[in-house]
């Protein structure tokens, strides 16, 4: 079948199985790796992406469910050469070890701080339940995540 | 994790998904979010030749007014009742247990609905649903018909709703701002609850569900009984594991899950003002 989507602002159409996840059409049919696969249960979050502005996990949405829509992956937040708020944020605070959970984390912060623009720590904590750090790196995340809050109005 | 091949049908209303149930038969199944059904297909444990896609008929997401209780779409999602003001004010123990389903990413996509039909005994809003005695409204090919919730949930993931129905709207009671309380037990943020217990005044009487306390989602009939017979909190706490059938898994045995039904039951009661 036919899926078609506004990608990082630019249109996307490939023809692919209906069975395909989101994360694949996006990796492969797309050729953006960016987003990650990490558990594939819809349990670690590695594979966030904006669907319509908000947070999704791609492992767990086919890719026929987001036909028509806009979505957002990690290589689309920068702006002409310069980080986004919250990538730079999670640059200078050091938000990441080994950098496996940071495309997820990052896409799950934007759609969390459009929601909640000046969360409290606990706040965050709550809103990054859906990603898992297995480096355990949580602590500079969030402080990446209320420097990201704090550096935008 | 790949789901086995399937048809893709996409709905662009009611009516022509009922039509699509009616073609396809019990190879069918309808999908909504797909929070639930999506990782069963990818582990294989459904394997549904024919995927009806309901997620976008918009007309049905809605929380409204219905005058002795709130009407709620059926493709609602979690995220929409968790920031519902009309929710918080007519029956805020429903929007507090949304916000408690999953995380930031399954309630976005994740639809009341799709709980509700899904019939999982672990999930939070069908005990919510259940304690609050809702109403579930049901269009087929013969019409449309309405199930109380004390009917609906029949076995472990099986429901009242017929392979050819839609479930289109949900009706819960007004209990404004009634005491209510959801204690839910998991080991992670995001889990499902090893066990939960929600505890709502509906009426002047209290109110108590059992979550993952057997196939089903369970109404804790003797501490309901217990209570209204005059005794404390405590006492009627204490016979919250009477009439359940709890599993026992990689998380926690039978007797385990029974000692935390009468903690967690104490605990909601207590914090509902019961």
């Amino acid at each position: 079948m036919r899926v078609g989507m506004t990608l990082n602002g630019a249109a996307q159409d490939h023809e692919v199985e209906p069975r395909t996840l989101l994360v694949h059409y996006l990796r492969e049919a797309c050729g953006l790796p960016g987003t990650k696969v990490g558990c594939d249960t819809s349990s670690c979050g590695a594979c966030t992406v904006l669907v319509d502005g908000e947070s999704v996990k791609s492992c767990t949405m086919l890719a026929a469910q987001a036909d028509g829509a806009s979505v957002t992956t990690i290589e689309g937040l920068a702006r002409d050469g310069e980080l986004h708020a919250v990538q730079a944020a999670f640059h200078e605070q050091h938000g990441l070890q080994c950098g496996f959970c940071t495309a997820g984390m990052v896409m799950a912060t934007v759609s969390l701080l459009e929601e909640n623009p000046h969360p409290t720590e606990r706040d965050v904590r709550l809103g990054l339940e859906g990603n898992l750090c297995r480096c355990t790196g949580y602590h500079n995340i969030v402080r990446a995540v209320l420097a990201a809050a704090q550096s935008t109005p | 994790m790949i789901p086995a091949p399937f048809e893709y049908e996409r709905a662009d209303s009611a009516d022509a998904a009922l039509a699509l149930l009616a073609e396809h038969g019990d190879e069918a199944k309808l999908i909504a979010g797909g929070m639930s059904l999506l990782p069963l297909m990818k582990l294989r444990l459904a394997v549904p030749t024919v995927l009806v896609d309901v997620g976008r008929l918009d007309d049905l997401s809605y929380v409204h007014d219905g005058g002795d209780h709130v009407a709620i779409g059926a493709l609602t999602r979690h995220r929409d009742l968790e920031t519902s003001a009309l929710l918080g004010a007519e029956c805020g123990m429903l929007r507090a247990v949304a916000a408690e389903v999953g995380d930031n990413q399954v309630r976005h996509r994740g639809t009341i609905g799709g709980s509700v039909a899904h019939g999982d005994p672990a999930s939070d809003l069908p005990a919510a649903l259940l304690a609050l005695d809702a109403t579930f409204v049901a269009r087929g090919p013969a019409g449309t018909r309405e199930i109380a919730a004390a009917q609906f949930f029949t076995g472990f993931l099986e429901t009242a709703l017929g392979a050819d129905e839609l479930l289109t709207e949900i009706r819960v009671p007004k209990t404004g701002a009634n005491g209510f309380s959801y204690q839910k037990f998991n080991r992670r943020a995001q889990d499902w609850a090893i066990v939960g217990a929600v505890a709502v005044q509906v009426h002047g009487a209290a109110r108590v569900a059992l979550v993952n306390m057997g196939p089903t989602p369970l109404r804790a009939t003797a501490v309901e009984a217990a209570l209204a017979a005059g005794a404390s909190v405590t006492e009627a706490a204490a016979r919250a594991a009477e009439g359940t059938e709890p599993s026992s898994d990689l998380n926690a045995g039978v007797e385990y899950r029974e000692h935390l039904a009468r903690v967690l039951t104490r605990r909601a009661l207590e914090a509902a003002g019961a």
